[in-house]
């Protein structure tokens, strides 16, 4: 760990040259035969692996259009290949999306299409050899899912959709990636994925109580399993200890408590994140969603608030309603969801992310703020991928773009925006996203943040940023540990509501 | 001789172009779309969506924000083969069309700037390091390919006519399931040659983007995902086994 070194910045961000093969051999750790196990997959590589692959291949294609189609449309015209921050950060040819995308591709052409079967070297088909399977493991768990290259594809080829197929035949046949599926294993076994057992977290939130108090000499409450809550907080459970994260929980609840709003997170579905989505695995995707649908019923809550975490964001946006009921619009007589939709309450957004919750406060003229206590601040915002490209927020699209720095301007007065083409929908994935955050991918991480780590000195040294803003607790998390390797303070980076939390005012108005 | 085989290679990749494309077409049409996932910001509405993808179709939106050379060279050849293949209508319409007649002018040009537009984007294939590194040698074929039709159909117009009364009347006549005679020409030979083979070729490769980019749920889906369930039919089934 000691001699991964950040890479240099572009003196202008020129598309680097290819450095083929940077990146090889360097995938995240294998996971081990208990952890695999335990989601019901083979606990090591079968024995027959290609067959077990391509059928499963053939059996994604069949279940999913967005594969299908991708597999066919592209043209290579390389509107992609200079769009990835680990393609930019490594140079490895093999992390341009398209590069990423061809690694099944090229076995698809093989396996499902004439040209592939009769001319295979001529239109770029391979068998599915050991290598082949090897070199997917590698460079699909190089991706983050971020979207990011399916901005600009004219036609919209989501390599994350792709990434997911790959993890998901990989870990089909026995070869899945130690980091995701432990935590998966853990949300299963503890209800978190930091597994923090119940009674360390009624611990933590009893603590949290006192050092709010001691602050702002204000009893601002953190309840847990609280049965007629009007909200259930859904979020990230980095927020209930990991550092800068827990400063945005703290002002969560500072923006219950102003509005008197009877809220409460639950024990058993104490976690936001859903790395079922980043293994691409639509049972796991959905049983580990259902566990808010159940906390949902059994506490009778109105509504449903999402933390600051961005791929939960995203499965909770689009994908709650899908797989769990949890939004509105079901048939009549779909009564799965309607057995829930009829306790929501749809004056409001469900689910609702916090900052639509705080925005709409703020509008409503419920909260008010101190700016001058965020005066040590010049702040800048960085997009999360998920949110940005995956989700929505409010009624109008982009809204996830606008509610975010609405907020950070309602409650500071320093705000500075990052280039241009390196935020909102083009924003750059802070490098530990879709199951990456883990220090056996530490070298990827860091150089994965290059072209985030380029903008942000450039607003430093441009306009004395020393605040960056963002509403995922990867992002927090993965600029934490990398930031200091590029020479910033780890305390640079933060939550919106740790903003909130620092302007808010609690007491009588 | 050549009147006949062209006749049947005329029939056949037809029939293999049709056949090939409906094919392709309704197994996406069929395909289903468990999830929710468009690229956002996306439209809220149909109609929003109806605009999003015609700016796609007809001006390559996303390739725009990606890259001006691509985005440049790509359209021009697009564009111009659409201006080209209208052209062609004279050749099977009969009075011609009075729109197909006022696009002629305009139509011989779009085929220099079709070859333009090709060269350039070969030119990338092979110069641009990072291209050159994703390029199959079918990527190199196609361009070739639709480069010797456009090289082949600018000849007959402006080096060596061919006798295009005569293929008209030859063409005219394969629509009716008659077999006329085609004149015995090089160039023309090559040209229909080419033109058989991308007929064929089409629903098997990559060109199936044309068809592809309708069926793109991340650019064809409304951003409505709170508002209205969306379930697919196997996703639905477990909550049914539950």
């Amino acid at each position: 760990m000691a001699d991964i070194t950040a890479p240099a910045y572009r003196v202008f961000p020129i598309i680097p040259a290819l450095k083929p093969g940077a990146m090889e051999g360097k995938g995240p750790f294998v996971a081990g035969e208990k952890l695999n196990e335990a989601l019901g997959f083979p606990g090591q590589l079968v024995e027959d692996w290609h067959d077990r692959a391509i059928g499963k291949m053939g059996d994604l294609l069949s279940k999913y259009r967005s594969l299908k189609v991708f597999m066919d449309a592209c043209v290579h015209c390389g509107a992609c290949s200079d769009k990835c921050h680990y393609f930019i950060g490594t140079q490895d040819p093999k992390n341009m999306p398209v590069a990423r995308q061809d690694l099944l591709r090229s076995v698809y052409r093989r396996y499902f299409t004439l040209p592939g079967k009769l001319f295979p070297k001529l239109v770029g088909a391979r068998d599915l050899t050991r290598e082949v399977l090897d070199e997917w493991y590698n460079y699909f768990n190089q991706c983050s899912e971020c979207r990011r290259c399916s901005v600009f594809c004219p036609y919209g080829i989501d390599t994350a959709e792709i990434t997911m197929a790959a993890r998901e035949i990989l870990d089909t046949v026995g070869y899945g990636q130690k980091y995701s599926n432990e935590i998966i294993g853990k949300v299963h076994k503890i209800g978190n994925n930091l597994g923090l057992p119940g009674p360390a977290l009624l611990d933590t939130l009893e603590g949290l109580e006192e050092d709010v108090k001691d602050a702002t000499g204000i009893d601002v409450r953190f309840p847990m399993d609280v049965k007629g809550a009007e909200v259930l907080l859904i979020t990230p459970s980095a927020d209930f200890f990991a550092e800068p994260h827990i400063d945005s929980l703290i002002g969560y609840a500072k923006v219950f408590h102003a509005t008197g709003t009877s809220w409460t997170l639950s024990s058993m579905s104490s976690e936001a994140g859903n790395f079922g989505m980043f293994i691409g695995n639509y049972d796991q995707l959905r049983t580990i969603a259902m566990r808010i649908r159940q906390a949902a019923l059994e506490l009778g809550v109105k509504r449903i608030v999402v933390g600051e975490c961005g791929h939960a964001w995203r499965v909770a946006y689009s994908f709650w309603n899908t797989l769990t009921g949890v939004g509105e619009g079901a048939d009549a007589n779909d009564r799965f969801a309607q057995m829930l939709q009829k306790q929501l309450d749809h004056r409001y957004k469900q689910p609702a992310h916090i900052c639509e919750f705080t925005w709409d406060m703020i509008q409503d003229n419920r909260l008010t703020f101190d700016k001058s206590a965020n005066d040590k601040h010049i702040i800048t915002f960085h997009d999360s991928c998920n949110v940005a490209r995956g989700s929505s927020m409010g009624d109008l699209p982009g809204g996830q773009f606008e509610i975010p720095r609405n907020i950070i301007r309602a409650v500071a007065n320093n705000f500075i925006e990052m280039a241009p083409n390196t935020t909102r929908e083009q924003t750059f994935c802070c490098g530990g996203g879709g199951g990456l955050l883990t220090d056996d991918l530490l070298e990827l991480r860091v150089k994965g943040a290059l072209p985030r780590m380029e903008v942000l000195q450039q607003a430093v040294d441009e306009h004395g940023v020393n605040f960056m803003a963002t509403i995922c607790a990867i992002c927090k998390a993965q600029f934490t540990k990398i930031m200091p390797i590029y020479g910033f303070d780890r305390k640079m980076v933060g939550g919106v509501h740790q903003l909130v939390s620092n302007a808010i005012q609690l007491g009588p108005k | 001789m050549a009147s006949i085989v062209f006749a049947i290679l005329f029939y056949l990749a037809t029939l293999l172009l049709v056949v090939g494309l409906l094919y392709r077409i309704s197994t996406y049409a069929r395909t289903p779309v468990p999830l929710k996932i468009p690229t956002t910001p996306a439209p809220k509405t149909t109609g929003g969506v109806v605009l999003r993808m015609t700016r796609e179709v007809v001006f390559f939106e996303s390739l725009f924000k990606a890259n001006l050379w691509i985005w440049g060279l790509g359209w021009l050849f697009h564009a111009s083969l659409l201006l080209v293949i209208l052209r062609h209508l004279r050749y099977f319409t009969e009075p011609v069309w009075e729109w197909v007649a006022f696009i002629q002018p305009f139509g011989m040009y779009a085929g220099i700037t079709m070859l333009l537009g090709l060269c350039g984007l070969w030119a990338r294939r092979m110069f641009v390091e990072r291209i050159r590194y994703i390029s199959t040698p079918s990527d190199h074929l196609m361009l070739l390919l639709l480069i010797g039709i456009a090289a082949s159909g600018l000849m007959m117009k402006f080096a060596a006519h061919t006798d295009v009364i005569a293929v008209k009347t030859y063409f005219l006549g394969l629509m009716h399931f008659e077999v006329g005679m085609l004149p015995a020409d090089l160039l023309l030979m090559v040209h229909l040659s080419l033109v058989v083979s991308l007929l064929v070729v089409f629903p098997n490769s990559k060109l199936l983007h044309a068809p592809g980019v309708f069926f793109s749920p991340t650019r064809n889906q409304k951003d409505d995902s709170r508002e209205k369930r969306h379930l697919s039919a196997w996703a639905a089934k477990l909550e049914s086994e539950k």
